[in-house]
C-alpha cells in the first residue's frame, strides 16, 4: 500500500477536530500497512497551521494561496485531483462535513475512484482496505470495499475517532501545484452567522430536547412543563425547527449549537450522529424513547424506554412530589 | 425554467426494528412504511414553489422498484408534470456511483435547467449522488442549501455549514442543487391532485433506454462493494430504568434527586 493522505479542514485560521481525529486513525491504518501519514493543507496564510499538523503527520503537503482565501470546491477539486494524482496514495480521508460532502463526490469522478461516505471506521485487511459505515439511521452498520482501486477516497464521521497526542516533527513540504482563478460557474459571496436568538441553550445547566416523537405541536407544553420544573431550557432535534414548532437557535447538533450542560434530557429523539454530536459531552444524560434500538440509548447514562406521552406527565408528577 | 427533481423511497426506520434480510444483501422491508425521503420533500417543494412563480416543467425521477411509482405519483398529485422511473433488474445493488451514473444519462437527454436532490438519503445515508450527479453531467453544484433565490443564469444559496453558519454562493445554470431540510413548507397533496395522480403515465425506463450497458449499472457498475451488513456493536448502553411509567419515572426522579436537579 501507499500513504494515507489526509485533507486538513479549517476555517477562520483554525484545524477542524475531524482533523485530528482523521490523523489519529490514519496512523493506525499506515501503521497496519507500514505507510505513512501525510497531510495536505491548501489555504492563504496558512504557514502556522502546517507547523501544528506537522506534529501528528509524517509530511505536510502545503499549497499555500489566496485563491483558498475561502473554501471553494471548484477551486480545491482541480488542485486536490492533481496532487493525488502525483502522490498516488492508496486512500484519501475527507472529512463528512458540508465542506468534504461538497468536494468528495466530485473529486472521486474526477479521479475516476471508489468513495465511501460517512466511514466510522477503515480497516487494513490483507491488501484490502474496508470501510464501515451505518445505515438506516445508525441502526445498521456496512461493511464496504473498494473493488482494489489503487486510490480510495473516503469521507469519516465527525468525533467517531479520538484524537490523538502526538509530536512527530513532519516534514512541511511546499507545492508549487497550479491554483486556478475562481471560476465563474461558482462564486463565493459571504459567510452569514446566525443571528442570537431570545434563549441561548448554550448557557443553561439543565436541557430538555425534544425530538420528532412529540408528533404534534400540541404535546409541546408537556416539555414545556418539565423543563420549567427543572429550571431548564427546552431545546430540539432538527426535524422540530423544520416543522416550526421551534426557532432555529434551540436545535443540537453539527447544524446547531453545541451544549455541555450538567442534565441533557432528550425525550422522542433518535440519536443520529447529527444530533449526538451536539451533546455528547453533557455531564448526564437521560433518554426517554418507546424504541429499545433508538442510538440515543448508546449515548445515554439513564434510560427509559416507553412513551413520552405517558412517561413524561408521570416523570413530572414524581418530581412535584419530590419537591413537596 | 424547466425542473428536474430527483426522489427516493425509503422505508421510515425510526421507530422500527430493522432486521437484515437472510441474504445480507439489505433489511427486511417487509411491514416498515414507505415514504419520500425527507429532504427530496423538501427539494420538491422548492421545485414546484418556483414552477409557480416563472413557469415551466417539473420532472419527477427516480431508480427504484415498482413501488416507488407511490412516490411519483404523490408528486405529481403535488404538481410535478412528468414522472421519469428508471426500472430494470440491471440497476439492482448499485451505490451511489451507478446511481448517479443511470440519473446523469437519463437526465442528460433533458432539457433543464436546474435540477435538485435532497442532500442526503435516509436510508443509506451515502450523501453523495447529487454532487456525483453534477460532476457526470458537467454542471457547477452546491449541497446542503437551506436558501435559494433564483437570479437571472444563475441562483444564489447558502449553504448550511456546522453550527449554523450559513455560506454564500452565486452558481450558474444548468446547475445541480442538493436540499437540506427545513428549506421550505412542504405542502400536502389535494384529494382531487391524488385522483388525478392516478390516472397519469409514467415514463419508465431500462438501461438499453438510457445507453447504458448493463456492465456499467447496478452492482456492476459500482465502484464499491457491499461486503456485509451487521448490528452496530451493543455499546456499554445506559443504565435502562424499567418498570411501568410510574416505576421507572420514580427511579429517574429519585436519580435526578440524588444528583442535585429534582
Ligand atoms: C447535514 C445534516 C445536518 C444535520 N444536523 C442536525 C442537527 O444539528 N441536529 C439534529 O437533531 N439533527 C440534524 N440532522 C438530522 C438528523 O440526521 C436526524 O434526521 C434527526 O436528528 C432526527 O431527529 P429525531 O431524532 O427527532 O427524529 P427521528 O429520527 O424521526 O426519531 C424520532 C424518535 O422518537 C421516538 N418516538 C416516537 N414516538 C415516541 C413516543 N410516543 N414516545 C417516545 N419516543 C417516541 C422514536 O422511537 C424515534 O427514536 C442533520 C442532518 C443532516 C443531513
Ligand atoms: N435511487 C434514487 N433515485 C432518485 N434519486 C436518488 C436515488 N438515490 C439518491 N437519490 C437522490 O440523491 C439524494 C442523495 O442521496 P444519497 O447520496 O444516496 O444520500 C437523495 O436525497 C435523492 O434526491
Amino acid at each position: 500500500m501507499n500513504d494515507v493522505l489526509v485533507l486538513a479542514e479549517h476555517l477562520n485560521g483554525e484545524l477542524k477536530d475531524v482533523t485530528f481525529e482523521m490523523l489519529a486513525h490514519a496512523r493506525g491504518v499506515a501503521d497496519a500497512s507500514g505507510t505513512k501519514v501525510a497531510a495536505v493543507l491548501l489555504g492563504s496564510g496558512v504557514g502556522d497551521l502546517a507547523e501544528r499538523l506537522a506534529q501528528q503527520a509524517d509530511e505536510v503537503l502545503v499549497r499555500d494561496h489566496d485563491g483558498f482565501a475561502h473554501y471553494n470546491s471548484a477551486v480545491y477539486q482541480p488542485v486536490l485531483a492533481d496532487v493525488i494524482r502525483g502522490r498516488e496514495p492508496s486512500v484519501v480521508m475527507i472529512g463528512h462535513t458540508a465542506f468534504g460532502v461538497d468536494l468528495a463526490p466530485s473529486l472521486a469522478v474526477a479521479l475516476d475512484a471508489p468513495l465511501a461516505s460517512d466511514v466510522i471506521d477503515l480497516a487494513v485487511e490483507g491488501s484490502d482496505l474496508v470501510g464501515t459505515r451505518q445505515t438506516y439511521g445508525g441502526k445498521v452498520n456496512e461493511r464496504v470495499g473498494f473493488g482494489g482501486a489503487a486510490i480510495s477516497l473516503v469521507t469519516v464521521r465527525p468525533a467517531a475517532f479520538a484524537p490523538e497526542e502526538a509530536s512527530r516533527g513532519g516534514s512541511v513540504v511546499a507545492l508549487d501545484t497550479e491554483v486556478p482563478d475562481e471560476p465563474a460557474f461558482r462564486r463565493f459571496v459571504e459567510y452569514v452567522e446566525a443571528a442570537a436568538g431570545e434563549v441561548d441553550i448554550t448557557k443553561s445547566d439543565v436541557v430538555i430536547a425534544i425530538g420528532r416523537g412529540i408528533k404534534e405541536e400540541e404535546n409541546m407544553p408537556l416539555i414545556t412543563g418539565l423543563a420549567e420544573l427543572l429550571g431548564g431550557v427546552v431545546a430540539c432535534s432538527r426535524p422540530v425547527v423544520d416543522a416550526g414548532w421551534l426557532p432555529k437557535d434551540r436545535q443540537v447538533g453539527s447544524s446547531g449549537k453545541t451544549v455541555k450542560p450538567k442534565l441533557y434530557v432528550a425525550i422522542g429523539v433518535s440519536g443520529q450522529f447529527q444530533h449526538v454530536a451536539g451533546m455528547k459531552s453533557a455531564e448526564t444524560i437521560v433518554a426517554i424513547n418507546k424504541d429499545p434500538k433508538a442510538p440515543i440509548f448508546q449515548a445515554a447514562h439513564y434510560g427509559i424506554v416507553g412513551d413520552l406521552m405517558k412517561v413524561v406527565p408521570a416523570l413530572t408528577e414524581k418530581i412535584t412530589e419530590l419537591r413537596a | 425554467m424547466n425542473i428536474v427533481v430527483c426522489v427516493k423511497q425509503v422505508p421510515d426506520t425510526a421507530e422500527a426494528d430493522v432486521r437484515i434480510a437472510s441474504d445480507g444483501s439489505g433489511i427486511e422491508m417487509e411491514g416498515l412504511p414507505l415514504q419520500i425521503n425527507e429532504s427530496d420533500n423538501y427539494a420538491l417543494e422548492e421545485a414546484l414553489l418556483i414552477k409557480e412563480d416563472r413557469d415551466g416543467e417539473v420532472t419527477v425521477i427516480t431508480l427504484g422498484p415498482d413501488s416507488s411509482e407511490e412516490v411519483l405519483r404523490m408528486c405529481m398529485a403535488k404538481g410535478a408534470t412528468e414522472a421519469v422511473r428508471l426500472a430494470d433488474p440491471a440497476f439492482d445493488g448499485g451505490d451511489a456511483w451507478a446511481t448517479a451514473n443511470a440519473l446523469a444519462k437519463a437526465i442528460g437527454g433533458m432539457e433543464y435547467d436546474l435540477v435538485l436532490t435532497g442532500c442526503m438519503a435516509s436510508d443509506d445515508g451515502m450523501t453523495q449522488v447529487g454532487v456525483t450527479l453534477a460532476e457526470m453531467l458537467g454542471v457547477p453544484h452546491a449541497t446542503y442549501v437551506t436558501e435559494m433565490e433564483i437570479g437571472d443564469g444563475a441562483v444564489t444559496v447558502g449553504r448550511e455549514l456546522e453550527g449554523g453558519l450559513l455560506e454564500k454562493l452565486e452558481i450558474k445554470l444548468p446547475a445541480v442543487v442538493t436540499i437540506q431540510t427545513g428549506i421550505n413548507e412542504p405542502r400536502y397533496a389535494s384529494i382531487m391532485g391524488i385522483a388525478k395522480a392516478a390516472k397519469r403515465d409514467i415514463d419508465t425506463k431500462a438501461a438499453s433506454d438510457l445507453g447504458l450497458d448493463t456492465a456499467e449499472a447496478g452492482k456492476a457498475g459500482s465502484k464499491t462493494t457491499l461486503l456485509g451488513l451487521d448490528y452496530p456493536p451493543a455499546g456499554e448502553g445506559a443504565e435502562i430504568l424499567d418498570g411501568t411509567p410510574a416505576e421507572a419515572s420514580t427511579k429517574l426522579a429519585d436519580v435526578l434527586k440524588e444528583k442535585g436537579f429534582a
